[in-house]
C-alpha cells in the first residue's frame, strides 16, 4: 500500500459502501441462500421445506447423472482449453513474425472477442443443421454420418469446436500483448545464438510467456465452465440424452427449469467450493509472479 | 533469403486461412440475411448480397410483426445500449471509488473488505441462479433496468484494476496535493480522475462489451418482452424458426443475428488500443 495516505474516519467507507451494498445484497445474500437451501427439502409446489441434512449432497453425489455432467465438463474444458490456447499461441506467434501487415492481422483475429457466446452458438445452430446447414451437409458428404441431434459424441464435438472457435481470440490477444512485451534484444540475441525458429521458440521464448500462459489456462476454465453457458443453451441444450450438459448447465437445468431447489443449490455449493480452489490456485501464482 | 521469403509466406498462408475460419461464417449470416425468405429455403445459405436488405432491416427494426410481435429489434437494440453503458458506466465509478478507498485510506476493515470484494469472483452468477432470482424478486426488482444492471456491477475485476493503477501513481501526487491543502475528495476528483482518464476509457470499453453480451442474467430477470435485449431477441426468432410451424423467415434472423454483434465488433475493431490495454491490464 502507499507510504503516504489519508487519515481513516468515515471517508473510506462512504467512498468503498456502493460496491459492499451491492455485493452484500446481490452477491452474499444469495449465496448463503444457496447453502441454507442445500440442506433443506421443498415440496413440488415450494409451499413447505424441512431441514435434511447432508440429503441433497448424498443425493447429487449418487446420482449418475451428476457423474456424467461431471465427466463431459472435465474432458470438454480440457480440450477447449487445449484448442484455444494452442491456437491463439501459434497465431499470435505467427502474426508477431510477419513483417507486413500486423496490424490488419491483429485487428483479424481480435474481433470474435466481442461476440457474445449466444450469438455464437446460434450462428452454428444454423450451419451445422440438418436441413439447411452446410457444415451439417459438408461434413455428411466426407463420409461422417454427423447427426448432434441424436449421436452424443457428435453433439459433444460440435460444442467443442463452437466454443473453442469463440476463445480463440483471448488467447490470440494476451499471447500477443506477451510476445510484444519480450525485450527486441533477447529476441535478436537469441537469433545469433540458435538458427532453428522452432527450437528458438520453445527454449526461449514460449518460457518468457509461461506467466501469460498460466494466467490463460485459468482463464480458460473458467471460460469453459462459465460462459460456455450461452453457447449450449442456443445449441444442445443439453442433448442428446443429457450428454452435453456442464455442471453450470445442469444447476440452471434442475434448479431454474426443473425446480430441484436443494438438489440444485448443493451443486452450486459443490460448484463454489471448486471455484475456490482455483482462484487459490491462481492467486497463489500471482504472487509468486511478483518475483518472477 | 530465399528461405525466408518462403517461411514468410506460409505464415500469411496459415494466418489467412484462420482468419476466414473466423470471418467466413459471420460474412455467410450477413450476405443470407439480404436475400428474401424463400432464396434462403430455397437455395440454403448465401454469399453473396441479395436485393432484399432494405425490406429485412427495416421489417425488423420497425414493424411489430412475426417473430418480434410485441417489440421491435429497435427496442431491443435500445435496451442492449441501455445495459452496455449502464454497466460500463456503473463499473467504473463503482470500482474506481473502492479502489480508492482502499489504495489511499489507512482505515481498520480495508482488509476485510478487500477480501469481501475479491469473494465475488468465486461467485458467477451461473451458480446461484435460483436464489438471486428470488431476491430480485424479493426487492421488487425483477423487469426493471436497475435488477438487470446493479447486481452485474459489483464484481472484483474493475477494483483490482484501479487498485493495480493507483498503486502505480507516485506518491509525490498526495504529498504535494496535501501540501496545497487538497482535501481526500479534492484529490479523487481533480487528481485522480484525469490521470486515469485513459484507464477508465479503457475499461469501459471492455465492459460495455460485457454488458452487451450479457445472456443468462436477463433471461432470468426479464419477462416482459419490454425489457428484452438484442440477444434475448434472436434466441427467441431461432427457436421459432426451428420449432415454429409458419413459414421460417431466416433472413430476419440473420438480420437480428447481425444487429446483435455489428455494435461491439464494431467498437473492438475502432478502439482497439484501448480495447486491448482494458482487458490485458485487468487481468493482471
Amino acid at each position: 500500500m502507499k507510504k503516504v495516505q489519508f487519515k481513516g474516519g468515515i471517508i473510506p467507507y462512504l467512498f468503498v459502501s456502493p460496491q459492499i451494498i451491492i455485493i452484500l445484497v446481490f452477491f452474499i445474500w444469495p449465496s448463503v441462500m444457496a447453502v441454507y437451501y442445500s440442506f433443506e427439502l421443498q415440496d413440488a409446489f415450494g409451499t413447505s421445506s424441512q431441514f435434511v441434512g447432508f440429503l441433497n449432497y448424498q443425493d447429487v453425489l449418487g446420482d449418475k447423472d451428476y457423474y456424467n455432467s461431471l465427466s463431459f465438463t472435465l474432458i470438454f474444458s480440457t480440450l477447449v482449453t487445449l484448442f484455444s490456447l494452442g491456437t491463439g499461441l501459434y497465431l499470435a506467434h505467427k502474426a508477431n513474425e510477419v513483417i507486413k501487415g500486423k496490424g490488419l492481422y491483429r485487428t483479424l483475429f481480435i474481433w470474435p472477442y466481442a461476440i457474445a457466446p449466444a450469438v455464437v452458438g446460434l450462428i452454428a445452430t444454423f450451419l451445422f443443421n440438418e436441413s439447411h446447414g452446410d457444415l451439417y451437409h459438408f461434413l455428411n458428404q466426407i463420409g461422417w454420418k454427423f447427426d448432434p441431434k441424436s449421436d452424443p459424441f457428435d453433439a459433444q464435438v460440435m460444442l467443442i469446436f463452437i466454443s473453442s472457435w469463440k476463445q480463440v481470440s483471448v488467447n490470440f490477444i494476451f499471447f500477443l500483448s506477451g510476445l510484444q512485451g519480450i525485450p527486441r534484444s533477447i529476441i535478436e540475441a537469441s537469433k545469433l545464438d540458435c538458427k532453428s525458429d522452432t527450437r528458438r521458440f520453445w527454449s526461449i521464448i514460449f518460457p518468457l510467456l509461461t506467466p501469460t500462459t498460466f494466467f490463460l489456462l485459468v482463464t480458460n476454465i473458467t471460460y469453459a465452465f462459465f460462459d460456455t453457458f450461452g453457447i449450449i443453451d442456443t445449441t444442445t441444450r443439453g442433448t442428446p440424452m443429457g450428454q452435453t450438459k456442464t455442471l453450470a448447465y445442469k444447476i440452471y437445468q434442475d434448479g431454474f427449469l426443473g425446480a430441484d431447489v436443494g438438489g440444485s443449490s448443493a451443486q452450486s455449493v459443490i460448484l463454489m467450493l471448486f471455484v475456490l480452489i482455483i482462484t487459490i490456485f491462481q492467486f497463489k501464482y500471482i504472487e509468486k509472479r511478483v518475483h518472477y | 533469403m530465399k528461405k525466408i521469403s518462403f517461411s514468410s509466406l506460409f505464415s500469411h498462408f496459415i494466418l489467412i486461412i484462420f482468419a476466414l475460419l473466423f470471418l467466413v461464417p459471420i460474412w455467410v449470416v450477413l450476405a443470407s440475411s439480404t436475400h428474401t425468405p424463400v432464396t434462403i429455403l430455397r437455395d440454403g445459405l448465401q454469399f453473396w448480397f441479395g436485393d432484399n436488405f432494405i425490406n429485412t432491416y427495416k421489417s425488423i427494426l420497425f414493424e411489430h410483426s412475426g417473430y418480434t410481435k410485441n417489440v421491435t429489434a429497435f427496442r431491443m437494440l435500445i435496451n442492449s445500449l441501455i445495459l452496455g453503458f449502464g454497466f460500463a458506466i456503473g463499473k467504473v465509478v463503482i470500482s474506481s471509488m473502492a479502489a480508492y478507498a482502499i489504495v489511499y485510506f489507512r482505515f481498520r476493515m480495508a482488509n476485510f473488505l478487500f477480501w469481501l470484494i475479491f469473494l465475488t469472483l468465486l461467485l458467477p452468477v451461473e451458480v446461484r441462479i435460483v436464489p438471486s432470482f428470488e431476491v430480485l424478486s424479493k426487492l421488487n426488482l425483477l423487469n426493471s433496468y436497475t435488477g438487470l444492471i446493479v447486481p452485474l456491477i459489483a464484481s472484483a475485476t474493475g477494483t483490482f484494476f484501479f487498485r493495480q493503477f493507483y498503486k502505480s501513481v507516485p506518491d509525490e501526487m498526495l504529498e504535494a496535493a496535501k501540501i496545497d491543502g487538497a482535501n481526500s475528495w479534492q484529490f479523487f476528483i481533480d487528481i485522480l480522475v484525469p490521470l486515469s482518464k485513459t484507464m477508465m476509457i479503457a475499461l469501459f470499453i471492455v465492459m460495455f462489451i460485457v454488458g452487451w453480451n450479457q445472456y443468462l442474467w436477463p433471461i432470468m430477470m426479464t419477462t416482459k418482452p419490454e425489457y428484452s435485449t438484442l440477444l434475448l431477441g434472436i434466441k427467441e426468432i431461432y427457436q421459432s424458426n426451428f420449432e415454429g410451424t409458419y413459414l421460417p423467415e431466416f433472413n430476419k434472423a440473420f438480420a437480428m443475428t447481425i444487429l446483435a454483434l455489428i455494435v461491439p465488433v464494431a467498437i473492438v475493431i475502432i478502439f482497439q488500443r484501448w480495447f486491448i490495454k482494458g482487458l490485458v491490464d485487468s487481468e493482471k
